[in-house]
């Protein structure tokens, strides 16, 4: 009797442990889907914006014709951002572009002709939203790859975490060159 | 995010049934005070009882009476807001829904904010034929949301402003307070009507009463005192409500404003924007007092100073506490900012927002120019009339005529050049784009008439002339094989040679 009872007890014990455990790795699974998820939303605008780079240089070609290597800088890359993979990669690749499209940019001002053509308005409308959705949707990213993050190294998920290999995942963080530089102020 | 709509929620529960005891207590009130004296033949005799038993036998049917009325009253208005009130509230402003294409700009930054604030659904956008600056939110929920802008608006602010606006018309959906201040304001009205129609009623039919409670004496000193603490009330009610009701809404375009700031990482847009709105005195059309709050700036009086009945607070504050916004951007900075601007201690911002550790750095604006400035009115305006249906004709000078669509000539001179400029009606009409008003005009109809073929060669510019005398060009983007005449309407098979 008393043996069928502690059986009973080690059985039951068991079950709830397994289902706890259970819990632990649906919720694993649940924030690395999260992540997944806020990814993609990152991945479309990176894919929209690297589309709208060779309709942007097919529009300015003609008018920036003495300004071939800022043209060049920019294609070259584009293209290194679009095959990027992996977060980090992709992170510094996209780095690159924003500079290579701040400096364009920069030099688009001495061409009023171009300023004035609708098309290149409306190119140039597309980007600076596509950039600021990538902005808008990376701090909604890298909060679900922190509360992943976290969960993986805590205990005692961690354990769950470690059996069935989650691994952390990569924070999206831009370089921006010109954020980080000093400015030059002169009085003279 | 969610602590932040969780504590609306429970501030909204509590000032709903706030609301919802004043419009029961006037409902009992006005239904005991009036029922005995209505002259039923039951309760008269129940008057009598009370007259035979010296004291004070009060009789409760009446007000339960007035209650289950004045709820059931509530009950409908509110069914119908909850289902319908995004769609009155679009329809009385005059909102169209636009496509991307009419306005690209607006539409990604209300995309952008749509990522921003992690709204599940970007919200319909609307355009009002206004050129006033406001804007305003509707839908109960995120998922029938849609944010409304002026043409006006869309003319005078730049991206970071624009962007600024968006930022908190999509804050209040996010909030929750559309649904919200619908329901109160709801309530409020309800309010407002039963107390109106009790006092003009009474004002109306005091003479009868008089004579009758005279010549009867029943239910006496009771009912007597019952009907001066029923008019007492009802007079006191509504404005009751309406201090909750406008305190609550301004309390809520603070909260609204310090989403926005979070949202674009950039005060000093909705800042500016503001401040432009501030300067503008366009008066807006088809606003009511109950449609007000909804809007970013009270559309009915602008300038009121921070009065306990004004549903927004003072422009000139909002302004300031945004400014004061440094160094990064969350709930709890512009609380602080609150503070240190007003003076004043008291939070607009509830706890679980401030306890958030979300920080995000303040955002560079984007460039702007004085010729953009010119551009953007002026892009504003054709999108204003290319919703109403105008037509636009491109003069060989640059310059673009708009017509109306009850224009009702077939040519028009150029206000620039003097040059006659042809109305391509018979085309117009072969679309139907304004079709009937136009058709009766000159334009011979296209059928009858022989088609004209015209042999093409290669894909460059090609000129030649319709049977009817007008000159017609072909552009090397032109491929289809057929088109038709301008002026007469006429078919033209092209074939390529």
């Amino acid at each position: 009797m008393i043996v069928l009872v502690a059986l009973g007890i080690i059985v039951g014990l068991g079950v709830l442990l397994f289902l706890w455990f259970i819990g632990i790795y649906n919720g694993l699974v649940r924030l690395k889907n999260a992540v997944k998820n806020a990814w993609s939303q990152i991945d479309v605008q990176l894919k929209r914006r690297h589309d709208l780079i060779p309709n942007l240089i097919e529009t300015v070609k003609g008018y920036m014709t003495h300004e071939r290597e800022t043209l060049e800088n920019i294609t070259k890359a584009r293209n290194l951002a679009a095959n990027a993979s992996g977060v980090g990669e992709q992170a510094k690749a996209e780095g690159q572009l924003n500079q290579a499209l701040s400096s364009f940019f920069l030099v688009v001002e001495n061409y009023p002709d171009l300023k004035a053509n609708t098309n290149f308005l409306s190119l140039q409308e597309e980007l600076t939203s596509t950039e600021n959705k990538i902005g808008f949707a990376r701090q909604a990213y890298n909060d679900a790859a922190m509360q992943f993050n976290n969960k993986i190294e805590m205990f005692p998920s961690n354990i769950v975490a470690g059996m069935f290999n989650f691994r952390q995942a990569e924070f999206f963080e831009i370089e921006d060159e010109a954020e980080r530089a000093v400015p030059k102020v002169s009085f003279s | 995010m969610f602590e932040l709509i969780r504590a609306n929620k429970r501030r909204s529960v509590i000032l709903v049934f706030v609301m919802l005891l004043v419009l029961l207590a006037l409902g009992f009130l006005i239904g005991a005070a009036v029922v005995p004296s209505v002259g039923a033949s039951r309760v008269d005799y129940r008057g009598d009882q009370a007259s035979i038993q010296p004291g004070f036998a009060f009789d409760p049917t009446g007000g339960f009476l007035g209650m289950g009325v004045a709820f059931f009253i509530w009950m409908i208005q509110s069914a119908i807001a909850y289902f319908a009130g995004g769609r009155i509230l679009l329809s009385i402003s005059g909102a169209r829904e636009i496509k991307k294409e009419d306005h690209p700009q607006l539409f990604n930054v209300v995309e952008e904010m749509t990522i921003a604030a992690r709204l599940p659904k970007m919200p319909r956008v609307f355009l009002i034929d206004n050129m006033a600056l406001n804007a305003f939110a509707t839908g109960r929920s995120p998922d029938n949301a849609a944010v409304a802008v002026t043409a006006g608006l869309l003319g005078k602010l730049d991206r970071d402003q624009l962007q600024g606006v968006i930022a908190h018309e999509i804050s209040h959906i996010v909030h929750r307070d559309v649904l919200f201040m619908t329901m109160v304001g709801i309530m409020l009205g309800t309010i407002v009507m039963i107390s109106e129609v009790f006092l003009r009623s009474l004002w109306y039919s005091s003479a009868t009463r008089r004579y009758r409670s005279s010549s009867r004496r029943e239910g006496g000193g009771a009912q007597m005192i019952l009907m001066v603490v029923a008019i007492v009330f009802a007079i006191l009610a509504p404005i009751i409500a309406q201090l909750i009701y406008f305190a609550v809404s301004r309390r809520r375009e603070y909260l609204a404003d310090a989403g926005a700031a979070v949202y674009t990482r950039y005060p000093e847009g909705l800042a500016g924007a503001l401040e432009v709105l501030a300067r503008d005195n366009q008066p807006m059309e088809n606003v009511s007092r109950a449609t007000a709050p909804m809007y970013i700036v009270n559309p009915l009086n602008k300038m009121s100073a921070a009065g306990l009945m004004s549903t927004h607070p003072p422009l000139q504050d909002r302004i300031k506490v945004l400014r004061c916004i440094a160094g990064g951007v969350s709930y709890a900075d512009y609380q602080t900012a609150w503070s240190k601007a007003l003076g004043k201690k008291a939070g607009s911002i509830p706890a679980s927002a401030l306890a958030s550790k979300e920080r995000a750095p303040l955002r560079k604006p984007s460039g702007k120019s004085a010729k953009a400035a010119r551009r953007r009115m002026r892009e504003a305006g054709d999108l204003l009339r290319n919703v109403n249906d105008f037509l636009f004709l491109a003069c060989v000078c640059g310059m673009r005529v708009k017509l109306p669509p009850d224009f009702k000539k077939d040519h028009v001179d150029c206000p620039r050049c003097k040059r006659t400029l042809q109305v391509p009606v018979a085309q117009l009409a072969a679309i139907g784009a304004i079709g009937d008003q136009l058709t009766g005009a000159t334009a011979s109809p296209a059928q009858g008439k022989e088609a004209l073929t015209v042999t093409r060669h290669g894909r460059e510019w090609m000129s030649f002339k319709c049977r009817c005398g007008a000159m017609k060009n072909l552009s090397p983007s032109f491929t289809a094989d057929h088109t038709t005449c301008t002026q007469c309407g006429r078919s033209i098979q092209i074939v390529q040679g």
